[in-house]
């Protein structure tokens, strides 16, 4: 790393031994009140998120959201086909074909259960996906940790703290001395690029 | 604890005592090489021969679909009164060993299985591409392939929707959802993986492609924490997804009023026996590759002991449905379905049959080597020497892979070939190109499994150094040598601390 101040600072990350010593130090970033930071760690580590003061995922409120739209769907799928109701007339003109198979009626709600089931899976996997890549920001191929050497390891076993420049607390000097007391090692300038 | 800083326990404490699932207590870094290996090391001779056998096998794919398509279905032995034969019972057979992989990564999930993290991506990998295999039977089978479509609910200028009330069309929905489910639940878990692997890339073009499959994946927590949310959602909406794709399979069947087809147990049945069969290929394909790539120490002797007793579970459950089916067939006074059991598969050709007047039926050796295979085969498991030498394991388990094809095709088959009519009764034969389109899907799963285990990691590694030890955040390292001591000195304070307790309640109570 060049010391050389061309490049905007992102922000100081430090490493850390253990997943144990990950979770104290996180801790201790989150009572300092701290709030534009991050852990990166090879795999979830249980118990984080409330180290780190997160509040619960809000991903599956996306995954409700595609269930409503998949039974919606579906719903309104068999009722079209299966219904020559004045409205769906006017909706689908002349691709409407109410199909009778053995003198049933059109539309019964237990025939229709695994459309009505698979339907709403195939969208909650969409809107769970979605929700996933909308709140965690993927995919970006890029990011300003990825220019710190060390940061490799955070897919293998390094585990790491980042607190970035942009933090209200942060200053230089104080963010420094504060990531090696808590036990960082390495403590390093990130630069954006 | 051989290092003599263990804390005193009983002496047959290890009797009890749980094994670790990573043995030899390998540390992450271990991990992550012995599996990024696989994909960075040049590939081994043994890969090269057999991903050419395999891929020579899997040509034959494409290869019998151009002939069907340009010639016609008829080239498939099928007729009537068979009128699906060989391409609905390998449509069947794939679909249901697709169903071991999802139990594995949803279910074992959902159930916290911690054993799972080792196994579930390759198991995810079967499923994906025996789902692949099993869609190209019923796609082909139409016989007609333009017109494919029609099976869309799409507005067309024909006027025609597809008939919701049909269970083929529950199928269309039923396996779609599946595939994509499956493909996307296995994708999500990979990419934590893919960026090891883009992580640890000397070679510019290979990090560029493993970093647009690990899209910008930096392990933060900020993501781990939405990532984990998702995956728990996919695992949830999976576990009922997979449990109705075989029932749907099964109602192809149970709705029809063909005797032998016409039966409630079939959906519960047919899951059993779908997770069974899967199982078996799961163990099929990991005991090579477990040796192959020098894995034991992630893919343990515990694993494969699991997977046995699972077998073995859903076995049982299977040679109780089996009889359960025939018990209900002689039960229920329907002469037709009895008719369909005794006749036509335990079809005794030779006593009973001849004697009453009836022709010998073509297909008993199909029954009853689906009852040797599925039903006795398993019983092995009951031993441990039977679920704890890998190689045992893998000769056992051929019973299940072999058996739960002959499953299918004597449900669809031998229910078939004599219905209600006599003179309509007929009698199917295998063409060659049944034989080798059926070959071809085998040749092509392998060839596939072969490609994965070269370019993906076959290891789940990010879920394995989850359940090491040191994962946990509030694990403390080695214990130190005073250990011993401080644990007596924690046990007497414990019984002291109990025994004033007792003293107290015994005061309250007095």
């Amino acid at each position: 790393m060049s010391p050389a101040p061309q490049h905007r600072l992102y922000g100081f990350a430090a490493e850390f031994a253990s997943a144990a010593d990950l979770y104290h130090a996180a801790e201790k970033v989150r009572d300092k009140g701290f709030r534009r930071w991050d852990v990166h760690s090879p795999y979830p580590i249980h118990g984080m998120d409330d180290a780190m003061g997160l509040g619960r995922s809000r991903v599956s409120l996306f995954s409700l959201l595609g269930a409503a739209t998949g039974l919606s769907l579906a719903f309104l799928m068999i009722c079209l086909a299966g219904d020559d109701h004045g409205i769906v007339r006017a909706i689908m003109g002349n691709f409407n074909y109410p199909i009778i198979v053995a003198g049933k009626t059109p539309f019964d709600i237990e025939p229709s259960v695994p459309i009505f089931f698979e339907l709403t899976i195939l969208l909650t996997a969409f809107g769970t996906v979605f929700g996933l890549l909308a709140l965690g920001r993927i995919p970006q191929l890029h990011h300003p940790m990825f220019n710190w050497d060390r940061f490799d390891r955070v897919t293998d076993d390094g585990f790491f703290i980042a607190i970035r420049a942009d933090d209200a607390l942060f200053d230089e000097a104080e963010t420094r001395q504060f990531l090696e007391s808590i036990g960082g090692t390495g403590v390093s300038r990130v630069e954006e690029d | 604890m051989a290092d003599g800083t263990a804390i005193p326990t009983h002496p047959e404490a290890h009797l009890v005592a749980r094994q670790p699932l990573v043995l030899n207590r390998r540390p992450m870094a271990w991990i992550t090489d012995h599996v990024a290996r696989i994909v960075e090391d040049k590939s081994k001779m043994w890969w090269w021969i057999a991903t050419l056998i395999a891929g020579s096998i899997a040509a034959l794919v494409p290869i019998q679909l151009v002939y069907l398509v340009s010639t016609g279905v008829g080239v498939w032995g099928l007729n009537h009164p068979v009128g699906w034969a060989w391409d609905i019972t390998n449509f069947v057979f794939w679909i249901g060993i697709g169903h071991a992989g999802t139990l594995i990564s949803a279910i074992l999930f959902l159930t916290r299985q911690r054993w799972r993290t080792s196994i579930n991506r390759s198991a995810e990998a079967m499923t994906i591409f025996a789902v692949i295999c099993a869609g190209i039977f019923p796609a082909f089978h139409v016989g007609r392939l333009w017109m494919v479509w029609f099976l869309a609910p799409a507005p067309n200028a024909n006027v025609i929707w597809p008939n919701f009330k049909s269970p083929l069309l529950w199928d269309v929905f039923a396996v779609s959802t599946y595939f994509t489910v499956s493909l996307i639940f296995w994708y999500i878990g990979l990419i934590p993986d893919f960026a090891t692997i883009r992580d640890r890339a000397k070679d510019p073009i290979r990090k560029f492609i493993y970093g647009l499959l690990a899209v910008g994946w930096r392990g933060s927590n900020r993501q781990w924490s939405h990532y984990e949310k998702a995956y728990l959602v996919l695992a949830g909406i999976s576990t009922p997804l997979v449990l109705s794709v075989h029932s749907v399979v099964s109602f192809d069947f149970a709705t029809s009023v063909i005797p032998g087809w016409h039966t409630t147990i079939f959906p519960p049945y047919f899951v059993a026996g779908a997770i069974f069969g899967g199982f078996a290929m799961v163990l099929t394909l990991l005991i090579p590759c477990r040796w192959l790539f020098g894995l034991q120490d992630l893919v343990t002797t515990k694993h494969i002991d699991n997977m046995c007793k699972i077998v073995l579970l859903t076995g049982t459950i299977v040679g109780y449905a089996y009889m359960m089916e025939l018990f209900i067939a002689w039960y229920s006074g329907n002469p037709y379905e009895w008719h369909a059991f005794l006749r036509n598969r335990i079809a005794d050709p030779y006593i009973i049959g001849p004697a009453a007047g009836v022709p010998p039926a073509p297909y008993w050796w199909a029954y009853w080597s689906m009852m040797f295979c599925n039903v006795i085969v398993p019983q092995f498991f009951w031993f441990k020497p039977c679920r704890q030498n890998a190689w045992l394991a893998l000769i056992l388990v051929m019973g299940p892979n072999i058996g739960m094809w002959f499953e299918r095709f004597v449900i669809i088959v031998t229910s078939l070939h004599r219905d209600f009519m006599p003179g309509a009764w007929g009698h199917f034969v295998p063409t060659i190109n049944d034989i080798l389109l059926f070959s071809g899907t085998i040749g092509l799963f392998v060839f596939l499994f072969l490609l994965f285990v070269r370019f993906f990691p076959m290891i789940t590694m990010f879920e394995v150094k989850a359940v090491l030890p040191e994962a946990d955040p509030h694990h403390h390292p080695a214990p130190r040598p005073d250990a011993g001591h401080n644990a007596g000195a924690i046990q007497a304070d414990v019984r002291s601390i109990l025994g004033a307790r007792d003293a107290k309640a015994k005061g309250g109570r007095a």
